[in-house]
């Protein structure tokens, strides 16, 4: 396997896994909304509380999180941009 | 102060100017209290910022092409944040999406996930290999990935289709709002407000819209906390409410219950001669609807403006103007930061002044009180005269009831500061943010129909031969013509903000989404499959749209997709032709098997040369 082959196999891998974590915070947990409210976190009913910040502070999370992951597997395969740094 | 190049001073600059901004905000509530009157603060506060804007795009000015589409592919991470954050944040994000939560709670509140969520989507599949494929607009991606004028110019309908509909709302939004702070007629500050739009965007294109926005972002951000967490300490709330309004929230419900939550029958409204527009509140805060309709009703919400945000023309050229593959991945996540500043306070305002309006323990509280009393309160004066506020006493016994006072959603935001009891300067400042967030998202859509028209049309089809002369006066005529016409549908008042706003995540889901994504994930797609795609998922969604929205043809929704998810069917249609097609057709040629390798990689040169 070329090591272009093998750095989309592994960008491909990291998309899904950020994927399924975006399912996650953004379906699963409003499918079952209904019973997450007779729970409550600070105060809040939960599924009023994932909907108001609890999703959306896991995104930005998950947004920082896959950047660094997909950055470390562009050094890994030596497709790290180099010198036009930020 | 400032040696050295522009870019390395960024900090500095942005810092100087948020101190500036601070320190106007002090000057304006010392002036206050000397007497200066609230009408003349709203007009300092908004000709200031916007002065300001016009500024920085006439130091932005160029006659480089580079610098005018893509701001010369030099924007820090964070910065381009904040930038697309603003681009993000439009009218109906600041000034209705309180207002929103307030009248449809937990409801109203699938926007804040699928506006959020979005973001996932546009990084990990599109805008770093967008970035890449070194495009000057989204076209120019789907003309070049699948070639031929054909596909290019079916993106540009699309493009335009999305971006029209929704610059109309936010023209209408900064009219409304010049319109109350200048105290001049709507239709006269329809056009003020494109005056205003149109200084930041014409000289500069995108390097001129990138800076204003950053601008903007720091003014609507300071505009919409800062009263959030005043009304929270002053109220006794807790110091920060993000975190502490839990009882608040369970108070509403007790508050619902008291009062009940009574739909009226919209025969009764009419009868009454309710303003159109106007609501009451008949939606529980935080209760979660009951059954499997409401959740797939929330979801398919969701999924449409995920999926839209991931579309949308303007957003995505955003990631053009970073220096690299890694900063616009990183940059996405900074947009987001910056927009779950605004997105997670908006409920918190939600919560606070519908328990303000509510509660009648607290001196601001106006349901359950005497009608006589609540009309000679100053504030309510003030907006009913407007016919941005309302009262029906349904039951003619002279007291106010939850379901006999009518709001028009944006009030929720422009109102609260007077309505809780804050100073003048607040709501001026609130006026301000407004109007930043309404300017800075309808110059970002305005310049992706323009540079699309402009180079994709006119450059890349019409006229290849055009020096750069020639291209960026095309392109800053049609800046001009195309505000002018959205002021022009916006002066008409068509539809209400955010109906519009809806249906440019659909529009552009329908046609766009599909395309895009299969160009940089599956090497099979071809340009006769992103053709047919493009065609018929528009022309479906359209037709579901007119097939099910009441003011046309007002069928029942199939499946509850109604005319806010009509996307969801285009979409689909999208994919399954395109894909069907494709498969039909003979595989792409290894030239662009090579250049979709390409795309995948951050290193390299990018697909399309720097000046193109």
């Amino acid at each position: 396997m070329s090591n272009k082959e093998k750095h989309w196999e592994k960008t491909k891998g990291n998309m899904f896994l950020t994927l399924a974590l975006w399912f996650f915070f953004g379906y699963i947990i409003f499918m079952f909304g209904e019973s997450l409210n007779s729970a409550s976190f600070l105060g809040y009913p939960l599924a009023y509380y994932m909907c108001a910040q609890g999703s959306i502070v896991a995104f930005v999370i998950i947004l920082f999180w896959s950047a660094n992951r997909q950055e470390k597997i562009d050094e890994e395969c030596g497709f790290a941009e180099r010198g036009e740094d930020d | 102060m400032f040696k050295g190049k522009f870019i390395d001073n960024l900090p500095k600059i942005y810092g100087t100017y948020t101190g500036g901004f601070l320190v106007f905000i002090i000057l304006m509530a010392i002036a206050e209290q000397a007497g200066m009157t609230a009408k003349t603060i709203g007009i300092l506060f908004v000709a200031f910022t916007v002065c300001i804007y016009a500024f920085i795009g006439w130091m932005s000015r160029t006659v480089q092409v580079d610098a005018y589409y893509v701001a010369g592919r030099s924007v820090p991470t964070v910065f381009n944040g904040m930038a697309t954050a603003a681009d993000w944040m439009s009218g109906a994000s600041f000034v209705a999406m309180a207002g929103g939560i307030y009248f449809g709670g937990y409801t109203y509140m699938a926007f804040l996930i699928g506006w959020t969520g979005g973001y996932i989507l546009v990084s990990s599949l599109l805008a770093p290999y967008l970035r890449k494929f070194g495009c000057y607009t989204v076209p120019d991606f789907i003309g070049t990935r699948y070639g031929g004028n054909l596909a290019r110019f079916c993106a540009v309908v699309v493009l335009t289709l999305a971006s029209f509909t929704y610059v109309t709302a936010q023209i209408n939004a900064t009219g409304t709002i010049a319109a109350r702070a200048l105290s001049i007629p709507f239709e006269l500050g329809v056009w003020v407000g494109l005056v205003s739009i149109l200084l930041c965007s014409m000289l500069g294109g995108m390097r001129a819209v990138t800076w204003t926005q950053v601008a903007q972002y720091i003014v609507l951000i300071i505009a919409y906390l800062l009263p959030i967490f005043w009304i929270s300490n002053k109220g006794g709330y807790g110091f920060f409410p993000h975190l502490m309004l839990g009882e608040e929230v369970a108070r509403l419900g007790e508050l619902e219950a008291q009062f009940g939550l009574v739909k009226n029958a919209a025969a009764d409204v009419k009868a009454a001669g309710v303003p159109g527009g106007l609501k009451s509140i008949s939606l529980p805060h935080s209760e979660v609807p009951a059954g499997g309709m409401a959740a797939w009703k929330f979801i398919s919400l969701v999924i449409c403006m995920m999926v839209g945000t991931a579309s949308l023309p303007h957003i995505l050229m955003r990631y053009f103007t970073t220096p690299s593959v890694k900063a616009a991945r990183k940059s996405v996540a900074w947009s987001l930061f910056f927009i779950a500043l605004l997105y997670t306070s908006a409920p918190m305002l939600a919560t606070l002044s519908k328990l303000s309006l509510m509660d009648p323990n607290l001196a601001t509280g106006i349901i359950g009180k005497d009608i006589s009393a609540v009309m000679s309160i100053d504030w309510v004066q003030a907006w009913t005269a407007q016919k941005q506020a309302f009262i029906a006493d349904f039951n003619g016994d002279g007291v106010l009831q939850l379901n006999e006072w009518f709001m028009r959603g944006d009030v929720v935001v422009l109102s609260t500061p007077e309505v809780a009891g804050l100073p003048y300067v607040i709501s001026g400042l609130v006026a301000a943010g407004g109007m930043a967030a309404a300017m800075s998202t309808a110059d970002g859509l305005i310049l992706a129909i323009a540079n699309a028209l402009s180079h994709d049309v006119y450059y890349k089809i019409i006229d290849p031969k055009a020096d750069v002369r020639k291209r960026l006066l095309v392109a800053r005529g049609l800046l001009i013509v195309i505000g002018a016409a959205g002021a022009y549908i916006a002066s008409m008042r068509i539809t209400s903000i955010l109906g519009a706003v809806a249906w440019a995540f659909d529009f552009a889901m329908s046609g766009l989404f599909f395309p895009l994504v299969l160009g940089v994930w599956w090497k099979r797609a071809t340009r006769q499959g992103a053709i047919a795609g493009m065609i018929t998922g528009l022309a479906s969604g359209t037709a579901y749209l007119i097939y099910v929205y009441p003011k046309f043809m007002g069928n029942p929704a199939w499946l509850g997709i109604d005319h806010l998810r009509f996307g969801i069917i285009g979409a689909s249609v999208c994919l399954v032709v395109m894909v069907v097609v494709s498969l039909m057709t003979p595989a792409p040629d290894s030239s662009t098997q090579k250049m979709i390798d390409e795309v995948r990689i951050p290193t390299g040169k990018t697909i399309l040369g720097k000046q193109h």
